[in-house]
């Protein structure tokens, strides 16, 4: 059960912190930029690797204000030059080579540019894809820029070339062949079309503009949303092998349409919310991981900043929590995605939403005043009478040229949260012991909870513990926290947390021990008691000791459930084990030495009795053959049964089973041919004896 | 009243019937003597080897029951070799015993070999089983 009210407490954090950045927090373009381009883009010997990367290092930092030519022109120079010249690059690489050089400005005479340029014509004459148009338009308007005089001779056709590949719902196809349309090659081919308009010797035909422009219009039917009011652009089908990502397929489109928009005449018909929706979006990704993420990222956020369409003006929060105790007032910054100044325009508080009363507004139409010094908007909350807790703010740009209307994207209403924190006073706490039943007298002593105290009750299982106390806002209202708890420690670790009820004037908690015997696993003794309020609101959140709290509890019953094991210290583990004493058998107890050998001679005795009997027989050795080879025969015999015999004793002395096999065996080859030999003899002998 | 000299007399006849209860088993004993004493030699020999062997293991149980069988293996192999070889010489001697008429055909050296053969297989078993 205190495991549950801990884990539910976590939640409402948890909770709590979600809903306030519910939607990602919007900061325009700052230092933190700056420093994440210079840990991500880090030249290695002095280049970048290949020269698409080349530029978007180089870009990123030009953007950002950071001066990194120097360094790395000295590697990367000899390859753009070695590519310009070489007659097997293709449109690919003399494309990548004129843009980096358009920032790098190696030394490079007008003759390669020229022979360049004239090999770029040529292949738009030949080319039937897009990418193939996109690259070598691209690199003949970099060659302009040098200062070489570039005519597309052909643009109408061209043009009719790459719009021929463009679908219906304003996307475009990589070539006549592929089947998909993609969003991105769409950003692809509208940046193609500027090249090609501002390169075609006369002006190109209105009409086509005119179709170009419904393309886009159509194309941003299709953006899509998040719900904090960011807008992007992404692929209707996931395909694995092609699919960019929504940060990819926006810039691409946004540099597509940022540079239709610069050549176009006239103006395009697409809602200034859309753009905004657009830079909320890439601002909105913060501080991205990778190289190709920040190069878009930064790369669009300059093409909308001065962009024909609408130029997108960021309302932001500097600070998002405001005090009370410390006087803070609201402050609203609106800039460029850039951080640079807007145009004069005044800021306003629409309404502003406490979070307990979502329909009601606390405040209307407030102005804010402009700091120029700091160019910041700023409003004094103190006399508002705010009071703490998380509020919506829903602000309104009004700019004071109206003729900037057309010119920049504000946005119309935007909703921004804020909390407002204060110090929460606490009154009339009491805490006593009451005597169960109604009408117990009620000696409550007073508390002091700004400070820990160390209080000494005793109760036991037919008492109750009580304890009140009333929260108040600066403003002098009641105010509710996210967490009241009263928590009971043992002193063998065993936790018990209580949440405390709230009514309507003050917070309270009466523990009836009789109704909690059972959850306190009958054991009694002396209870920490910890006293802990907190919201995020609150600037003086706190855990409070209050004491010791002795408690006599019943003794438990049989059945009764133990306490849950405390969690051992888990460094415990790597210190000795247990002393483990083995337990062995006990040896046989053996008889003494000398019974023993009494009954060995015992045993030898019937021996002596045996011997003693043949003699009484009258035995003798008469039958032993005379002559010598049955004689010999005989010895061997008898030797024979004698080594066997002598055998057994050194088997059972050292010999093992193996060894003692093996010399059977060849003993008892000798024995069985001995003994027949000798045996055949005697029989002989008998029977001779017997006829005779 | 009983007259005494009837139980006298029945007293008298009680005695005599023991005294010839223990003269017949006198006599019993003395006729086996002069029996045995017939017995040829060689058999003879065969009957004190018997005997030996069973006083051997006589006292090795004897022994045991005194200090306990913890090596029950030895104790074993010990007893068993004394019974065994009293029972191959059973063997011998029924098989070399001339007026057994079942064994008439068998040579007696044939019967010795198989004696001694049997003997070394036992006490190789037993040497093994001594420990």
């Amino acid at each position: 059960m205190a495991r549950n009210l801990r884990l539910l407490g976590f939640l409402a954090l948890i909770y709590a912190s979600l809903s306030i950045s519910g939607a990602a927090v919007i900061r325009p373009i700052n230092e933190a930029h700056q420093s994440a381009a210079l840990e991500l883009f880090v030249p290695i010997n002095g280049s970048f690797g290949s020269l698409e990367e080349t530029y978007e290092a180089l870009k990123t930092f030009q953007i950002l204000g950071v001066e990194k030519g120097a360094e790395i022109s000295h590697a990367t120079c000899p390859v753009v030059v070695e590519k310009l010249g070489s007659s097997l690059s293709t449109s690919k690489d003399l494309f990548h080579a004129l843009r980096v050089n358009s920032i790098l400005g190696c030394q490079i005479d007008s003759r390669t540019f020229e022979d360049v340029a004239s090999k770029l014509q040529a292949l738009i004459k030949d080319a039937n894809s897009l990418l193939d148009f996109h690259y070598a338009v691209g690199g003949l308007l970099y060659i302009k820029d040098q200062g070489i005089n570039v005519i597309l001779s052909d643009a109408d056709g061209t043009f009719h070339s790459i719009k021929a590949l463009s679908q219906s719902d304003g996307r475009w196809r990589y070539d006549s062949n592929s089947a998909e349309s993609s969003t991105y090659a769409a950003g692809i081919a509208l940046e193609t079309i500027a090249g090609v308009v501002s390169l075609a010797d006369r002006k190109l035909d209105q009409s086509k503009i005119g179709i170009v422009k419904n393309d886009i219009v159509k194309l941003f039917d299709s953006i899509k949303s998040y719900d904090d009011g960011t807008l992007y652009f992404d692929e209707k089908h996931v395909d694995a092998s092609e699919y960019k990502g929504p940060l990819s397929t926006s810039a691409s489109v946004v540099r597509g349409v940022t540079a239709f928009a610069t050549v176009a005449s006239g103006r395009l018909n697409i809602p200034s919310d859309k753009m905004l929706g657009l830079a909320k979006f890439f601002l909105s990704i913060g501080i991205p991981g990778s190289t190709k993420d920040l190069f878009n990222q930064i790369e669009s956020l300059s093409c909308l900043k001065n962009n024909r369409v609408s130029i997108p003006l960021i309302l932001s929060l500097p600070s998002t929590v405001l005090s009370l105790t410390s006087k803070d007032q609201l402050k609203v910054e609106v800039t460029t995605v850039f951080g640079s100044a807007a145009p004069p325009l005044t800021v306003s508080l629409v309404q502003a939403f406490h979070s307990d009363s979502k329909d009601t507004p606390v405040l209307e139409n407030q102005e804010l005043q402009f700091d120029s010094e700091n160019t910041i908007h700023y409003l004094d909350i103190i006399p508002l009478k705010l009071d703490v807790g998380k509020y919506t703010l829903i602000f309104e740009i009004s700019l004071h040229d109206p003729e900037n209307v057309n010119t920049y994207a504000t946005g119309g209403r935007t909703s921004l949260m804020s909390f407002v924190t204060g110090s929460i006073k606490i009154d009339k706490a009491e805490i006593g012991i009451l005597e169960s039943g109604a009408g117990g007298s009620e000696t409550l002593q007073k508390l002091d909870l700004s400070r820990d105290s160390t209080l000494s009750l005793s109760a036991n299982h037919l008492q109750k513990l009580r304890l009140s106390f009333q929260l108040i806002t600066p403003l002098g209202h009641n105010f509710k926290p996210h967490q009241v708890f009263l928590k009971l420690r043992h002193e063998t670790n065993v936790e018990h947390i209580f949440v405390m009820e709230s009514s309507a004037r003050q917070f309270k908690i009466t523990l009836d021990f009789l109704g909690f015997v059972e959850r306190f696993y009958y054991l009694s003794g002396k209870y920490k008691i910890e006293l802990t309020v907190g919201d995020a609101a609150m600037e003086n959140s706190f855990l409070r000791a209050l004491g010791h709290i002795e408690l006599d509890l019943p003794e438990p019953p049989e059945k009764a459930a133990h306490p849950p094991p405390q969690p051992v210290d888990p460094y415990l583990r790597f210190g000795p084990k247990q002393e483990i004493s083995h337990i062995f058998r006990a040896p046989e107890k053996r008889p003494p030495k000398e019974l023993s050998l009494a009954f060995l001679a015992l045993t030898l005795l019937p021996f002596v009795g045996f011997l003693i009997g043949l003699m009484r027989l009258g035995v003798n050795l008469k039958g032993f053959p005379s002559s010598t080879v049955p004689a010999a025969f005989s010895m061997l015999f008898h030797a024979g049964i004698a080594a066997v015999l002598s055998l057994y004793v050194l088997f059972w002395l050292k010999l093992d089973l193996f060894t003692t096999l093996k010399a059977l065996g060849f003993l008892g080859v000798l024995l069985v041919f001995v003994g027949h030999r000798t045996l055949s003899y005697h029989a002989s002998t008998t029977a001779k004896l017997k006829s005779s | 009243m009983i007259p005494v000299h009837l139980h006298f007399e029945e007293i008298e006849k009680k005695l005599r019937m023991a005294k010839s209860t223990s003269s017949d088993a006198q006599m019993l004993i003395r006729s086996l003597r002069t029996a045995y004493a017939a017995t040829p030699t060689n058999l003879k020999i065969i009957d004190l080897y018997v005997v030996y062997a069973i006083v051997t293991a006589v006292i090795q149980v004897v022994y045991m029951g005194v200090v306990g069988s913890f090596p029950f293996n030895s104790f074993l192999s010990g007893v068993l070799s004394c019974v065994g070889t009293a029972v191959l010489a059973v063997c011998l001697r029924i098989q070399v015993n001339k007026e057994n008429k079942e064994f008439k055909d068998l040579p007696p050296e044939r019967a010795y070999a198989d004696f001694i053969l049997c003997n070394l297989v036992l006490h190789l078993v037993i040497m093994n089983f001594l420990g």
